[in-house]
C-alpha cells in the first residue's frame, strides 16, 4: 500500500514538472484525486491468482497517471486501493463496505463467482460501477443489478462454443451427453445439447451420474452399445476423469469433451495417458494471447509474466478510467450510461457491454490435453473459431497496426 | 449380448470389492450383533495410506508391482491397528450397554477418521497413481482389464482363506464359538475380548486390500469414499444375511451384479423415465426389499432378533 501511494505522488509529481504549462499554472491548485477499488484474495490457495488480478488493474492505473489525463479540466491522479477478500465471501463484503465508505469511483473484482456475486449487492447499493475480469457465474449479471459487469465470458456461453467446435472439427454423427446432475453440470450438458441438434447432430438420451460418481462403467458400457463419436461430460475433473479414464478402457472410442470445470490439468493426473486428446472449453483468452503491448508492459513492470486473468482486470480497470474520461467525471452517475454504452479496444480485444453488463462476443478458448498438460487449439469469438496460433498472430498484428497508427499521428 | 457380458463383468469386480468389505461388517456382527458404521472408513484410510506410499516410492525406482505391494502392505497394519483402536477405545468400553450406544459411537468413529483423513490428506480429490501400466482383454466382444482381473482373483483368494481361518483353524472355531455364546465360550477358556479385536482386526485387514483395489481401480481417493462404499456393504451383508460369512460374499457380489445391470439397463426398460443416475438407489432398493420380503437375508436361518 505504501508503494503504492508513493508510486502514484511520484507519477503525479512527474507529470507536473514534466508538463505544467503556462496555461495551467493559472489553475494549478485543482487537482482531482480518483481512488478506484481491486478486490481478489492475496493470501490464501489462490493467492498467485489474486495477485495477478490486482497487478493487471495497477499497470492500468499506473499507464493511466503516466498519460497525463485530465478530467474535468483538472489534473488527474488515479489512485488503486487494492483489498484482500481471502476467497471468503464474508470478508469479501467487509471489504466492499470498506471501498465503499472510502468513496471509490469503481471497483475492478472480485476475482471468484462466489464473493462477485455477494459484493456486487453492496457495490450496486452504492451505486458504484463494479468491473470483474475473471468472474464466469451467470448469476453475477442476472439479477438486474446497476453498474454490475464483467469483460470475461459467461459460463452459459461455453456449451455452444465447445459444441460448434466439437460439431466443425470432430464432425460427430452421434453424441452422447452425461451430466453430475448439479446446476453446473446440467446447464452446460444442456447447452451443448441445444447447439448440437441445431447443428444436425443425433444426440443419444441423456445419461446422468452425481457430482461423486466414480463408477462409469454401467454408463459406458451402455454407451458402447449405441457407438457415438463423441462424448460429452458436463461436470468437474473428479468425476470426468474416471470417467474418461473408464471409457478409455471399455473401448469407447469417441472424442471426450467436457467444459471448464473438468478443463485442468488434474484430467491428465486423473486419467493418466486416456486424458490425451480430450477437448474442452474455458472462458476468456489465455494471458499468452492477449495484446503484446500489454504483456510487454506487464512484463516490464512486474518482472514477470501474467499468469490468468492479468489482461482482464487490465481492462476492467482501463474501461473505468476510459469511461470516466469520455464522461469527464469520475462521478459513477455520470460515466455508467458512457461505460454502458462503451466500444474500446483492450488488451483482450475489442469491448462492449449487453444490457446486463456482460461482454459481447466474449471469447471462449478450446483447449486440448497433451503429454499431460492442457494447451489451448482454439478461441472462439462471436460464433467464429480461429485456430490458437492464428489469433496471436492476428492480436500482435492489430497492436503493430495500432502502434504504427499511433506513429502516424504523432 | 456383448454389452450384457459386459456389464456383468463390471458387476462382478463392483461385487468382489462390496464383498471385502461386507465381510468386516458381517463378521462383527455376527460376534458382537453391533454394524460398525466405521467400516466404511477405515476401507478410505487404506486406501489412502496406499496412496501416500507408491507417491513416496514412485520416484525410487523400484518395479512398480513391488512398489503397490509394498503400498498394500503398509495399508494393512495401519488399518489393522485402526480396527484394534477402534475396538478398544470406543466399543469396549460399551461392551454391557443398550446395543443403539455402540451404534451411535460407531457413527462417532466415523466422523473422526473421516475429519483425520481429511486433515492429512486435504479435501480435494486425489489422483491415484497408475504405476502399472493397464492392459486390456478382449473375448465375446467384452472387454476385461488386468486391473479387474487382479480384483477378482486377489478378492477370492482372500475369500477363500477368511473361510479356511474360520471353518478350519482353532482360532475359527473360537470366533464361531463366541459368535455363538460369548459368556458359554468364555466358561470353556476362550478369551472373549480377544477374539472380538481379532475380528475387528481381521475385517480391517480385508478393508484395507479393498481400499487399495478400489482406488487403483477408478485412479482416484477422497476422504470421502468410504461413507457410501460403507453403507452399499453394509446393504451387500443385509441381502447375505448379517452375521454370515458366505451370505456377505454372495451378497457382495449379487449386489454389485445388480447395480451394474440395473443401471445399465434401467433407462432402457423404463422409457428414459429414470436413466442411470438412479444406480446408486439400487443398493437401498434391495436392502429395503430384503428387510421387507426376508428379513435374515438370503443365508441367514436365526430369524430372532435380526435388522
Amino acid at each position: 500500500m505504501i508503494r503504492s501511494h508513493f508510486g502514484v505522488i511520484a507519477i503525479a509529481a512527474l507529470a507536473c514538472v514534466a508538463g505544467c504549462s503556462d496555461d495551467r499554472k493559472a489553475q494549478a491548485p485543482a487537482r482531482l484525486t480518483i481512488a478506484i477499488g481491486s478486490v481478489a484474495p492475496l493470501t490464501g490457495g489462490i493467492a498467485h491468482l489474486g495477485k495477478d488480478n490486482e497487478n493487471g488493474a495497477r499497470l492500468a492505473v499506473e499507464e493511466a497517471n503516466a498519460a497525463k489525463i485530465r478530467i474535468d479540466g483538472k489534473e488527474t491522479a488515479f489512485e488503486l486501493l487494492a483489498e484482500d477478500d481471502q476467497e471468503d465471501a464474508k470478508v469479501g463484503n467487509t471489504v466492499a463496505q470498506k471501498l465503499v465508505d472510502a468513496k471509490v469511483a469503481g471497483v475492478v473484482g472480485h476475482l471468484n463467482s462466489g464473493t462477485s456475486i455477494p459484493a456486487s449487492n453492496v457495490y450496486s447499493g452504492a451505486n458504484i460501477p463494479m468491473i470483474t475480469g475473471s468472474a464466469t457465474n451467470p448469476q453475477l449479471t442476472e439479477r438486474g443489478l446497476k453498474g454490475v459487469f464483467r469483460v470475461v465470458g459467461r459460463d452459459d456461453q461455453q456449451g455452444p462454443a465447445v459444441a460448434n467446435y466439437l460439431v466443425a472439427n470432430a464432425k460427430p454423427k452421434v453424441v452422447a451427453i452425461i451430466d453430475d446432475a448439479t446446476a453446473y453440470g446440467k446447464g452446460l450438458a444442456n447447452e451443448v445439447e441445444k447447439t448440437l441438434k441445431a447443428a444436425g447432430v443425433k444426440v443419444l438420451a441423456r445419461e446422468q451420474g452425481t457430482n461423486k460418481t466414480v463408477d462409469w462403467k454401467a454408463v459406458l458400457t451402455k454407451l458402447k452399445g449405441q457407438r457415438p463419436d463423441a462424448v460429452f461430460y458436463g461436470g468437474m475433473d473428479s468425476t470426468a476423469g474416471p470417467l474418461l479414464k473408464q471409457g478409455k478402457e471399455l473401448g469407447v472410442n469417441a472424442v471426450y469433451s467436457f467444459g471448464d470445470g473438468a478443463c485442468t490439468d488434474k484430467m491428465g493426473e486423473f486419467a493418466g495417458s486416456a486424458a490425451d486428446g480430450l477437448l474442452c472449453s474455458q472462458a476468456g483468452i489465455p494471458p499468452q494471447a492477449a495484446s503484446k503491448k500489454f504483456l510487454a508492459a506487464y512484463k516490464k513492470r512486474f518482472n514477470i509474466d501474467p499468469i490468468l486473468y492479468a489482461p482482464f482486470t487490465y481492462d476492467a480497470a482501463n474501461l473505468l478510467i476510459e469511461a470516466m474520461k469520455q464522461a469527464n467525471s469520475p462521478d459513477p452517475a455520470k460515466y455508467l450510461p458512457v461505460l454502458q454504452r462503451i466500444d474500446f479496444a483492450g488488451a483482450t480485444g475489442r469491448i462492449s457491454f449487453d444490457e446486463k453488463g456482460d461482454r459481447k462476443d466474449a471469447e471462449m478458448t478450446i483447449f486440448t490435453l497433451r503429454g499431460g498438460k492442457l494447451s489451448p487449439i482454439a478461441i472462439i469469438k462471436g460464433g467464429k473459431t480461429v485456430n490458437y496460433e492464428d489469433f496471436v498472430a492476428q492480436a500482435a498484428a492489430q497492436t503493430a497496426a495500432q502502434t504504427s497508427g499511433d506513429a502516424a499521428k504523432k | 449380448m456383448d454389452i450384457f457380458i459386459q456389464q456383468v463383468i463390471n458387476g462382478l469386480t463392483l461385487g468382489a470389492v462390496y464383498a471385502m468389505v461386507a465381510l468386516g461388517y458381517t463378521m462383527v456382527y455376527g460376534i458382537i450383533q453391533l454394524i460398525n458404521f466405521a467400516h466404511g472408513e477405515v476401507v478410505m484410510i487404506g486406501a489412502m495410506v496406499a496412496f501416500s506410499v507408491i507417491g513416496a516410492l514412485a520416484p525410487s525406482g523400484l518395479p512398480p508391482l513391488a512398489i503397490v505391494l509394498v503400498a498394500a502392505g503398509c495399508a494393512v497394519p495401519v488399518c489393522m491397528l485402526i480396527g484394534y483402536a477402534m475396538e478398544r477405545a470406543a466399543y469396549r468400553p460399551l461392551r454391557g450397554a443398550p446395543r443403539l450406544a455402540p451404534l451411535i459411537t460407531a457413527i462417532g468413529v466415523s466422523i473422526i477418521l473421516q475429519h483425520l483423513a481429511m486433515m492429512i490428506w486435504s479435501r480435494n480429490p486425489l489422483a491415484f497413481p497408475q504405476i502399472i501400466k493397464v492392459e486390456s482383454y478382449h473375448f465375446a466382444g467384452a472387454t476385461i482389464t488386468s486391473v479387474q482381473i487382479a480384483i477378482l482373483t486377489i478378492s477370492l483368494a482372500m475369500m477363500a482363506g477368511l473361510a479356511a481361518l474360520v471353518y478350519r483353524t482353532r482360532l475359527g472355531t473360537a470366533m464361531r464359538a463366541t459368535a455363538h455364546n460369548p459368556q458359554v465360550a468364555g466358561l470353556m477358556g476362550i478369551d472373549a475380548n480377544r477374539i472380538i479385536a481379532l475380528t475387528f482386526v481381521i475385517g480391517a485387514a480385508l478393508a484395507a486390500v479393498a481400499g487399495v483395489m478400489v482406488a487403483s481401480y477408478y485412479g482416484i481417493a477422497h476422504y470421502a469414499m468410504g461413507s457410501q462404499l460403507g453403507l452399499k456393504a453394509f446393504c451387500a451383508a443385509v441381502l447375505g444375511g448379517i452375521g454370515n460369512i458366505p451370505g456377505a460374499m454372495l451378497g457382495g457380489v449379487l449386489l454389485g451384479v445388480v447395480e451394474a445391470l440395473g443401471a445399465g439397463y434401467i433407462g432402457d426398460l423404463t422409457g428414459n423415465v429414470f436413466g442411470s443416475n438412479y444406480q446408486d438407489v439400487f443398493a437401498f432398493i434391495v436392502l429395503i426389499a430384503v428387510l421387507v420380503l426376508r428379513p435374515s437375508g438370503l443365508l441367514g436361518e436365526r430369524v430372532g432378533d435380526r435388522a
